[in-house]
């Protein structure tokens, strides 16, 4: 009895010092050296392999940061001017330092103000969509609604509206990591600067028709007025193929494009209220109504100077952070 | 027992409605909208300006490259505006829209040419005409016909295979043609033949088409080197790669061309151009276009000018009917829905079908349920399910090594997919990306 414990004990003593000895001499014959800063770069990094960096990965983008030698081209979106001056010090090399950016959704077109003249069949993925068909509204530059963009989004930065039909993006979670620019077929979704606040100005619509045609396919499409173009002093604005574009390097926020704009198609997220009194001095009396209103749901959005009477909207936007196209719309409808 | 292809294959309804509608010259539109990329490859240079005043036959777009196309003025009038306009594919491209002309006698002459047989054109003068006259294949492909007949010195090349097999349901564009041209046809092989120097032809044409596969039979009894092919009913018999397997047997190579088996294969419409352009120098300006349907008032057959707005089309059968759910450019396997009634016909417009509600239908896409419908019809002997996952998997090297590039489109799996899975859908979106992806790597 004892002597059969004793061997059995013995027997896999030995083989477990076997074993030992096999698993030592193979990791050192097959050892591969890495570099030791690359897992501490890897560290500072946000470990979000979103890609964004056009690695595939954080660890790649660590091997990438410590093999190279001029990394100044190299960035990490998520992580921002904050993560890559850790990576700076702890490399020694020099970086550049970037604005944050933030996705914003260049398309306002949902479906109460472009309608629906066909129907698609075929399955719900926009690239599938665009490559078989134009969509089912009339305007084939605008947001096609299946959701390809949310899809992708790695932070839960985006949803789909389901009133609007729009893909929605909350600002405060987007890492800039572009996968939705990237996932767009339309190129739909741009990366602007970030700014104070989230302030921000910028034409909703990437229309590039005739003014006629456009507007009928879609109520808030920009229809390439150029009173945009008139009004801004600082040239930030310019028209291409009946469509303008805001140059936000130029743009100085100063808002004057918004009101020119005919159909709404440029859009201002997160501003305080503007004095009323300085709308009434410029404007003739049925579109200062608009305005004002337009002007304090803006209001009611940000938080500030909430009224007792439009109280309900606040419940119902407090989610939506940069949801002002919703706002404007509306506004239209209650004016 | 009839000849076929062996693998795969589906016989959908025919619904032939039009068949004994003998084919009716449209009025001339007053509006036609040209577009310049009406064939495979590089779309056309444009050389006419905004008020030019054009002559019927006049070119207006020159050919942009090596597969490219002329194309040219339809109708006698003024170029009212270069103007983006929504064509079959959905999306808006660049048009050619020509006012035409009211008082121009041009465009209003009786245009059947009496029957020509003498060939009098060398070999290199057909290919230079068939070139000038932006001929390009008529069965819905349309590709460049000089392209396809520029044979390498060296080639062996031994048939010449005209496609009269027509087998998309509804369709009779190329049926009627075959009836009421058959002699113009003939000649227009003879011309194919003169030009490639070949000694050997076939007509291929499926077995529902009793009446021209016995005029045609008629006629080459005089003729040394043609022959008639009767084929069994089945789709798709018309794909190039299933009509050279079914008459001659021979297997062409995946990723090649009928020509690496000795064979050009040319639509019968084609052949008609052509017999058109060298014995007239008519350019390529106007095709046979079936416009049907089960409800349409007065279906029939139409020598349609290109350019012409689908809406004079459809006012000319009586106008849509009621309950109408979709209109498709081509057949039903293979055409695609169009968006709107302004799109113009184009030189790959082979029919019109007006589909009503329960017909248009595609059903809801419910879980494969590894039943292998797919695998047994498809012509190309692929696995559709699995390319369709591959592709919705995003695994496109994978769907590549399955040769997903060698899948015709002919919706076979689609057709008969009992759980309505969107089979084509899918396969055709990474048929897309494993090009894109060729492209760059190379």
């Amino acid at each position: 009895m004892t002597d059969s414990v004793l061997y059995s004990v013995l027997l896999l003593a030995s083989l477990g010092v076997v074993a030992a000895i096999v698993l030592y001499v193979v990791s050192k014959k097959f050892y591969v050296y890495e570099n030791p800063l690359i897992a501490e770069v890897d560290e500072l990094l946000p470990g979000a392999n979103c890609a964004g960096c056009g690695s595939p990965g954080c660890k790649s983008f660590a091997d990438k940061l410590v093999n190279t030698e001029d990394i100044s081209e190299l960035f990490c979106p998520v992580g921002g001017n904050d993560v890559m001056k850790l990576v700076a010090e702890k490399l020694g090399k020099a970086v550049t330092e970037k604005d944050p950016t933030v996705a914003v959704l260049r398309c306002q077109g949902g479906c109460d103000v472009r309608p629906k003249t066909t129907e698609y069949q075929g399955p719900r993925t926009c690239a599938i969509s665009a490559m078989i068909y134009s969509g089912e509204t009339d305007c084939q530059y605008g947001c096609l609604g299946d959701g390809d963009c949310v899809a992708v989004c790695n932070f839960g930065a985006m949803y789909m509206d389901e009133a609007t039909g729009l893909p929605v993006i909350d600002t405060d979670k987007c890492t800039s990591c572009e996968a939705c620019v990237k996932a767009c077929p339309r190129d739909i979704i741009e990366m602007r600067p970030r700014n104070k606040r989230d302030l921000k100005v910028f034409v909703g619509c990437l229309n590039e028709d005739k003014g006629g045609i456009a507007k009928k396919s879609c109520a808030v499409a920009c229809i390439g007025c150029s009173k945009c173009e008139d009004v801004c002093q600082k040239d930030a604005i310019s028209m291409n193929n009946n469509l303008a574009y805001i140059d936000p390097a130029l743009c100085t926020l100063c808002r004057k494009c918004v009101d020119v704009c005919p159909t709404h198609s440029i859009i201002e997220t997160n501003f305080p209220p503007k004095k009323p009194k300085k709308v009434v001095e410029k404007k003739p009396v049925a579109k200062k109504v608009v305005e004002k209103k337009e002007v304090e749901k803006v209001a009611v959005v940000k938080g500030e100077a909430a009224k007792p009477e439009v109280k309900k909207e606040v419940e119902k936007v407090a989610v939506v952070k940069e949801d002002v196209t919703v706002e404007s719309k509306n506004t239209k409808t209650d004016a | 027992m009839l000849k076929t292809f062996p693998k795969g294959g589906i016989h959908p309804p025919e619904n032939k409605i039009t068949s004994t509608k003998e084919i009716k010259r449209m009025t001339v539109p007053k509006v036609v909208n040209v577009p310049i990329a009406q064939h495979i490859g590089i779309p056309a240079e444009i050389v006419v300006d905004k008020k030019d005043k054009v002559e019927k036959g006049q070119v207006i777009a020159k050919s942009g490259g090596f597969v490219s196309s002329n194309i040219h003025a339809p109708v006698a009038g003024t170029v009212t505006k270069l103007d983006l306009v929504i064509d079959t594919s959905g999306y808006k491209k660049q048009c050619i829209v020509i006012r035409t002309d009211a008082k121009d006698p041009s465009n209003f002459e009786e245009v059947d040419f009496p029957l020509k047989t003498d060939i009098e054109l060398e070999p290199a003068a057909i290919l230079q005409q068939i070139t000038d006259c932006g001929i390009v294949g008529l069965g819905g492909a349309t590709f460049p016909s000089q392209v396809k007949l520029n044979v390498r010195e060296g080639t062996k090349l031994d048939y010449l295979i005209i496609n009269g097999v027509e087998c998309e349901p509804y369709l009779t564009a190329d049926h009627r043609l075959m009836l009421e041209k058959a002699q113009e046809i003939v000649v227009g092989i003879k011309i194919l033949m003169k030009a490639l120097n070949l000694k050997k032809a076939v007509i291929g044409i499926e077995n529902n088409k009793k009446d021209a596969i016995s005029l045609f039979k008629s006629i080459i009894k005089k003729e040394d080197g043609i022959q008639v092919a009767a084929l069994q009913v089945k789709y798709p018999q018309g794909g190039e790669k299933q009509l050279v397997r079914a008459i001659l047997g021979r297997e062409v190579p995946k990723n090649g061309l009928p020509l690496d088996v000795g064979v050009i294969v040319h639509n019968v419409g084609t052949i008609f151009a052509i017999y058109e352009a060298i014995q007239y120098n008519k350019p390529l300006i106007e095709r046979v276009v079936t416009v049907t349907g089960k409800k349409l008032e007065n279906p029939s057959n139409f020598w349609v000018k290109i350019g012409t707005p689908i809406k004079d089309l459809i006012a000319e059968v009586g106008g849509l009917p009621e309950g109408t759910r979709k209109l498709v450019n081509g057949g039903p396997m293979m055409g695609k829905a169009i968006k709107n009634t302004d799109v113009p016909v184009t030189k790959g417009t082979s029919g019109i079908l007006v589909i009503s509600e329960e017909e248009a239908s595609r059903g809801k896409a419910e879980n494969c349920i590894r039943c292998g419908e797919c695998v047994y019809v498809c012509p190309m002997g692929l696995e559709p399910h699995l390319l369709m996952n591959l592709s919705e998997k995003g695994f496109y090297e994978k769907a590549s090594q399955e040769d997903i590039m060698t899948c015709i489109e002919c919706g076979s799996c689609s057709y008969v997919c009992p759980s309505h899975r969107p089979l084509l859908d899918y396969i055709r979106f990474g048929k897309n990306i494993v090009k894109k992806l060729e492209t760059t790597k190379n």
